[in-house]
């Protein structure tokens, strides 16, 4: 079991790593053949890099849109950055003081982040528009996140799993000096999940992540009278 | 007229329900042959035309960074759904942004991605059949290219990429449009959209003067060709002759006369209009710019001035210099290119133009923001100067002036229904129905503030609704321009005011 699940994670990570760097080198290495940004927009670089912050950290344009989304969206992504800054706990040895710090926070950001989810889901559901638009997909999407965090909460407040041992596995993967990984049914859905998650990352809609910064409608300057635009030359 | 019910006028905010199909059965008149060939594309329908449309629809791919992003960075949350003026005036489904992008994206997810070619049920990958390529000509033929969704998106995805994209598979394969391909083959064939050659040019520009001189006194003149004169004007050639284009004209040729500087429309380059970013096609589109730069270095001039027209400032503003520059032989102490508004504005500010408001008394106005203007482009030295620099310009000609919602006004305006090559009497159900979220936002400020004109900048919003309003109960006049309400009341050196032409009238 340690064996196929150590074998899994690797690949997971591997697909993940490998699969953005392609997507972001073609990304990178696509021509912008003409200045679109969505304006008004920045007249300077400094600008476009502010613009771009608000969109990253507040997803400023959503918020434009619709309260509801960014509501459920924003709540759902800053619970994801929280838990993954609490998770790192099992990747240092000592644990950092920040990571330490969080923890507690990390613990409320799994509701929220279950909280956040549901929204988004049940507007999916009910939303007659967005239901429209909903495929497959987007229902295996949040599946699999809600997957992780059922699972992730399960093992904290249901039937919480050996830690230590837990980090040990983890440690060893991480020094290529393998330790034998707790068998709780929880732990083997956690782990496999986020598995799933890497692979797919890559070849899914979760490529908005490092799309956001190529998207010449945001990340370009409005300064065509100031500086002559000529990708080509 | 085709049959059709307008959609009742709704206040801003209020979403219609999905009608799946309803706008189906729109689609422009194809391109005939001649058009299509005059142009590079085929006649008509190739054989292979899947294996081509394929083969283009990569090469777009991988040139054109913007859209490569946004075919994989969409997450489908929803956002954009009710931000377009044809979902919103249709309640067709596929009108909404998404899902009109979602027509290319299955597309692209079968034939260039992993996803689509191994699990195609899962993201919704579809081959393409003639079914899908008819639903493509349809629905990117119900999209004015207006941005609006492209503000709201949290990732900026822009579905005016998609439209000008699949267009431009369209054309490749002898799917083109009619009005935009046969209009485009008219700029290259004489100089401007409408067709008019330079000796109806020359006649009608010459019919403006007398009217001028008769009205106010002043010989103010409309130069065509002057060799050597300072400024050229490219303006869209609607500006010669249609209502209330032209009253915009006569604007610029007062200011011009004011401000006392030497200036010429060119024969050559009698079109500001460039229909190539319509279709998506970056070579047509420098070919039509080339003319202007051809045009400005032939008759010498040192500045080019733009007038009143949404797609054409984009064009001018950001593609120019890309497309056909640099335009070094200007001279640069002056914006390459100039919006006429920032000319004008420039004048007010310096206290050089003097203005009898009174003149417009008989209004009430609001300003309608063009997209092309408002989401594309800027005017003046700072963001959303295309927005402050209109409306100063308005204010100081009028007294009476109120803004619509706010939701509907600066970059969240609504497109008057008739942008991006829509603008033809085959898609006028498509165009009433797409125009009704501005009248419906024109509509409040009518019954609540007493507003009674809209105030455009644009040519093809003037034409829209001149067309548009009567169906809504409103006169064809109710539309007007920005240089309309300055020619109104401009009071030009040595005019006759109107008190003394009642006196030697007396």
């Amino acid at each position: 079991m340690t064996a196929a699940y150590a074998i899994l994670l690797y690949a997971g990570a591997l697909i993940l790593v490998l699969g953005l760097a392609v997507k972001i080198k073609q990304y990178a290495s696509t021509p912008a053949p003409l200045k679109i940004p969505t304006t008004p927009a920045p007249t300077t670089t400094g600008g476009v890099v502010l613009r771009m912050a608000r969109e990253v950290f507040l997803f400023q344009s959503l918020f434009r849109a619709n309260k509801w989304i960014w509501l459920f969206g924003w709540m759902f992504h800053a619970a994801l950055v929280l838990i993954l800054a609490r998770h790192l706990r099992y990747f240092t040895e000592p644990v950092w003081d920040w990571v330490a710090l969080i923890q507690p926070f990390g613990i409320y950001a799994g509701f929220a982040f279950v909280a956040g989810l549901a929204g988004l889901w049940v507007r999916r559901i009910v939303v007659e528009r967005i239901r429209y638009i909903t495929g497959p997909s987007d229902h295996l999407m949040l599946a699999i996140l809600m997957g992780i965090a059922a699972s992730g909460l399960a093992m904290k407040f249901v039937a919480p799993t050996d830690i230590v041992a837990m980090k040990a596995f983890i440690l060893g993967l991480l020094y290529f000096d393998w330790q034998p990984m707790p068998g709780d049914p929880a732990v083997l859905v956690h782990l496999a999940l986020v598995a799933l998650l890497m692979i797919v990352f890559p070849f899914s809609k979760l490529l908005h992540a490092p799309g956001v910064f190529f998207s010449p409608t945001r990340n370009q300057a409005d300064n065509p009278r100031d500086v002559r635009y000529a990708p080509g030359e | 007229m085709d049959d059709f019910t307008l959609p009742e006028l709704k206040l801003p905010g209020d979403i219609p329900k999905i009608a799946c199909g309803s706008m189906a059965h729109s689609q422009p008149y194809s391109a005939a042959p001649d058009h299509q060939e005059a142009l590079g594309f085929p006649g008509e329908l190739v054989e292979d035309w899947h294996d081509k449309a394929i083969a283009k629809f990569g090469e777009i791919l991988d040139r054109q960074r913007a859209l490569k992003v946004y075919m994989d960075a969409c997450v489908k949350c929803g956002a954009c759904t009710d931000k377009c003026h044809y979902f919103l005036g249709t309640g067709d489904p596929k009108n909404m942004p998404v899902a009109r992008q979602d027509l290319m994206r299955k597309i692209y997810r079968r034939y260039f991605t992993f996803a689509g070619k191994w699990f195609p049920w899962l993201v919704g990958a579809k081959d393409l059949t003639r079914d899908v390529l008819d639903e493509w000509y349809s629905y990117f033929h119900q999209c004015s290219q207006c941005r609006r969704c492209s503000v709201y998106c949290p990732y900026g995805i822009d579905t005016a990429e998609f439209s000008m994209a699949a267009r431009e598979i369209m054309d490749h394969i002898g799917m083109g449009q009619k009005y935009c391909n046969e209009i485009i083959g008219k700029v290259h064939d004489i100089g401007n959209n409408l067709g008019l050659p330079q000796k109806a040019l020359g006649a009608t520009l010459e019919d403006l003067e007398e009217d001028i001189e008769e009205e106010t006194g002043v010989a103010v003149r409309l130069p065509l060709d002057v060799q050597g004169a300072d400024i050229l004007l490219i303006t869209p050639s609607a500006d010669f002759f249609a209502e209330p284009h032209v009253d915009g004209l006569i604007g610029y040729a007062k200011v011009f006369h004011q401000a006392g500087v030497s200036w010429t429309i060119s024969s050559k380059a009698s079109e500001a209009a460039n229909f190539a970013m319509f279709i998506g096609s970056h070579d047509q589109m420098g070919k039509i710019a080339e003319r202007i730069r051809d045009a400005a270095l032939e008759l010498g001039v040192k500045r080019i001035i733009v007038g009143e027209c949404g797609h054409a400032w984009r064009v001018a503003y950001n593609f120019w210099d890309t497309l056909v520059g640099p335009f070094d032989f200007l001279d640069p102490g002056y914006p390459i290119p100039q919006h006429i508004c920032e000319f004008t504005y420039d004048l007010i500010e310096k206290g050089e133009l003097n203005f009898d408001k009174s003149a417009n008394d008989h209004m009430t106005l609001t300003f309608h923001d063009s997209c092309n203007v408002a989401r594309a482009s800027r005017m003046g030295d700072e963001p959303g100067g295309q927005f402050k620099i209109p409306r100063a310009v308005v204010k100081a000609c009028c007294n009476n002036f109120v803004e619509m919602d706010a939701d509907t006004i600066h970059e969240n305006t609504f497109c008057c229904g008739g942008g991006g090559g829509l603008l033809t009497d085959d898609l006028i159900e498509l165009r009433a129905k797409g125009a009704s979220p501005r009248m419906g936002a024109f509509e409040q400020v009518a019954q609540d503030h007493g507003v009674t004109h809209m105030v455009a900048i644009c040519a093809i919003c003037k034409t829209q609704f001149s067309k548009i309003m009567p169906m809504y109960g409103y006169e064809m006049d109710n539309i007007v321009g920005v240089h309309q309400l300055v020619s109104n009341a401009l009071i030009l050196d040595g005019q006759i005011t109107t008190e003394e032409e009642e006196t030697v009238d007396g």
